[in-house]
């Protein structure tokens, strides 16, 4: 398997707007939010590779930078093979029909003055692809195709007068009119009541099959990941502490960070007993976070070592990687 | 059902109804169960099902225009919905205590940590000098694993588990019977969640307190309450055990909601999902109102509404398959 999107040591640094007074220091003094630390990954064709963490920790941000939504402060991104950081503006808007992105909250990603039919039909348009009866074709077709249905009824309606599930439904068929290859899918689910949940996981499993898409997922609950994807990435304040497929990152977790977080998730099962090691405190801001591995102070095994230097992702046993001294 | 002297709140045939410009909406009708001494009790469902609207209403809180059109709420013998509001203001905090979902919207902004202590103590026992009452405070903060350095700090200033645990300390610091929880993890992260729900059991413990928790979280009820009442469009289908909801849920509405969960113990290769959604509830179908999403729906479902019958030693469930047909 070919990788289609690989990110290479990217960083990206939000500057923090100061007082007055901060424009006669130093530039380089000037404090900002560290949101992602220098993460590599590398996503193969066809795979739901997942981005699993907790609010902080820059799953979002490395989402949006995966497609330029966002500039980098360093680090390449390539796609297909191609560095996509040095991409001009027209290359850019073909790129865009073939990566594309999902976001949490479907009502504030729908225009309210755009019906169901426009709103899907909106990217269609953008790119130039079809005539116009052509276009409504295609729009219908894949309505039916992701349980929009009956699709001619719900073509003419308003994202208000629509239920949760269909409206993320339609922001599901607007990115994905395009035929594109790759899909980042930002907490799709997050905001959706239980019953959707399962319904949209279901339909995103079923419309990878069958168009070939690659995902990228982000979320913060494991149990969903478990569920869709094939690897999973565990990040912490802006870093991949640990990477491994499905299976092994349940089976064998390495980074106590990824021990805690699997610790925390509950279970629904009133006879489950866990042990719970829950590390101290919260997520510390990004803007000064804690020096050598950033999780040093929440972790119930550190050592003196660890406050020294930022210890690398290293493979542990094939295909799973850890960033822990103590491994 | 007798009334067990144990009994602290009983909820009998409740209905609460707001009227809107195109009909009623009957967002809790003819909901009875009882709550005894220190037990916790989950009010379980999907969004919109009236888990919030009743959590509300046991302290006669329910926001205008709604109100209760039938039914009594009967905490140790006093007909809450019949007090007086200064009866009223005296017993919410000092005997029923609440809290929400998101502690940023409960606290004042501009009060800091220990006058909001201060000002619950002083308006239930205004009498009490500043330094006992204070006394109070670091005790309380003590057991919420908060320093005391925290009480002269604003809300903006902690982080959001911080708040959730100021939040819970207000709510126990006059020493209630009952609290009731409104999805209080919902805007908490996994660890910081998990911190939670083992404090919510340590000071359950330490105050014998009484809980109602409301979610839609199927784990998060699973590890706090002894018993669980599921609701669907505004009537409770089944009450049972926490035990006996999990491993053999009777009606088809708590069997679909517990499979359609993402479990992280199991390995599940597909989740059953539940198409539809809950009815609308100006114009809620005939006869059992989730008939029409219902796998098991039989003729009589849509006809007639089947009332809430013990099937099994403690537990209670709404549902035609279990009943006598000319019940």
């Amino acid at each position: 398997m070919a990788s289609l999107v690989t990110a290479r040591d990217l960083v990206k640094d939000f500057p923090l707007s100061g007082t007055i007074f901060d424009v006669f220091s130093p530039r380089s003094k000037r404090k900002s939010v560290h949101a992602v630390d220098g993460v590599s990954l590398a996503i193969e064709e066809g795979e739901v590779l997942g981005l699993a963490g907790e609010s902080g920790s820059g799953k979002s941000t490395t989402g949006r930078l995966l497609l330029r939504l966002i500039e980098p402060t360093s680090g390449r991104i390539e796609y297909r093979g191609r560095d996509i950081t040095s991409f001009g503006a027209r290359e850019m808007e073909h790129l865009r029909a073939k990566a594309q992105i999902v976001f949490q909250d479907p009502n504030s990603s729908l225009s309210p003055r755009m019906s169901v039919g426009q709103a899907i039909a909106h990217p269609l348009a953008i790119h130039g692809i079809g005539t116009p009866a052509e276009r409504k074709a295609r729009v219908l077709d894949l309505m039916e195709k992701v349980g929009l249905s009956p699709a001619a009824f719900l073509y003419k309606k308003y994202p208000h007068q629509l239920s949760g599930g269909q409206s993320q439904r339609v922001v599901l068929a607007r990115a994905l009119v395009t035929e594109p290859d790759f899909l980042v899918a930002d907490e799709p689910i997050a905001m959706a009541d239980v019953s959707v949940r399962a319904l949209i996981l279901q339909l995103m499993r079923q419309l990878k099959q069958e168009m070939g898409l690659t995902y990228l997922f982000i979320t913060h609950d494991l149990a969903t990941a478990k569920y869709l994807c094939d690897r999973i990435a565990v990040m912490y304040l802006g870093r991949i502490v640990e990477l491994a497929t499905r299976d092994e990152l349940f089976a064998h977790p390495h980074h106590p960070y990824t021990k805690a977080l699997l610790a925390a998730v509950p279970v629904p099962d009133p006879t489950a007993h866990r042990d719970k090691h829950l590390p101290k405190g919260e997520i510390p801001s990004a803007i000064n976070p804690p020096a050598g591995c950033h999780f040093h102070p929440r972790c119930p095994f550190a050592v003196e070592r660890c406050k020294d230097a930022r210890p690398p992702l290293r493979e542990v046993s094939p295909g799973h990687f850890s960033a822990c001294i103590l491994d | 059902m007798a009334v067990s002297t144990k009994t602290i709140l009983s909820v009998e045939n409740l209905s609460i109804a707001y009227p809107i410009s195109i009909g009623v909406v009957r967002a809790v009708e003819d909901v009875s169960f009882t709550l005894d001494d220190g037990e916790a009790l989950g009010l379980v469902g999907e969004s919109g099902c009236g888990k919030s609207t009743l959590g509300l209403s046991l302290l006669k809180l329910q926001r205008p225009p709604g109100r209760v059109t039938e039914g009594r709420i009967m905490y140790r013998g006093n007909d809450v919905l019949a007090m007086s509001d200064h009866d009223l203001l005296k017993m919410r905090g000092q005997n029923i205590a609440m809290i929400f979902q998101n502690p940023l919207t409960s606290l004042n902004p501009l009060f800091t940590v220990e006058r909001h202590f201060l000002e619950t103590i002083h308006f239930h026992n205004p009498s009490l000098p500043k330094h006992e009452a204070l006394a109070g405070v670091e005790k309380i903060l003590s057991e919420l694993g908060i320093e005391r350095k925290r009480m002269k700090e604003y809300p903006h200033q902690l982080s959001g588990g911080m708040r959730q645990r100021i939040m819970i300390g207000l709510a126990l610091i006059m020493n209630p019977d009952i609290l009731i929880a409104d999805e209080p993890t919902t805007s908490l992260d996994v660890i910081v969640e998990a911190g939670f729900t083992e404090l919510l059991l340590t000071l359950r413990r330490v105050y014998k307190l009484s809980i109602v928790l409301i979610t839609h979280n199927l784990g998060l009820v699973a590890e706090i309450a002894d018993r669980i009442a599921v609701m669907y469009a505004g009537k409770i289908m089944e009450i049972a055990t926490a035990e006996q909801i999990f491993a053999q849920p009777l009606h088809p509405y708590t069997q679909g909601l517990i499979s359609c969960v993402p479990n992280i113990q199991l390995d599940q290769k597909e989740l059953v999902t539940m198409p539809g959604s809950p009815p609308d509830l100006v114009a809620p179908p005939k006869g059992c109102r989730f008939a029409p999403r219902c796998p098991k729906v039989m003729p009589i479902c849509r006809e007639k509404t089947p009332t809430l019958m013990e099937h099994a030693p403690a537990h209670t469930a709404a549902c035609w398959l279990y009943q006598k047909k000319e019940g």
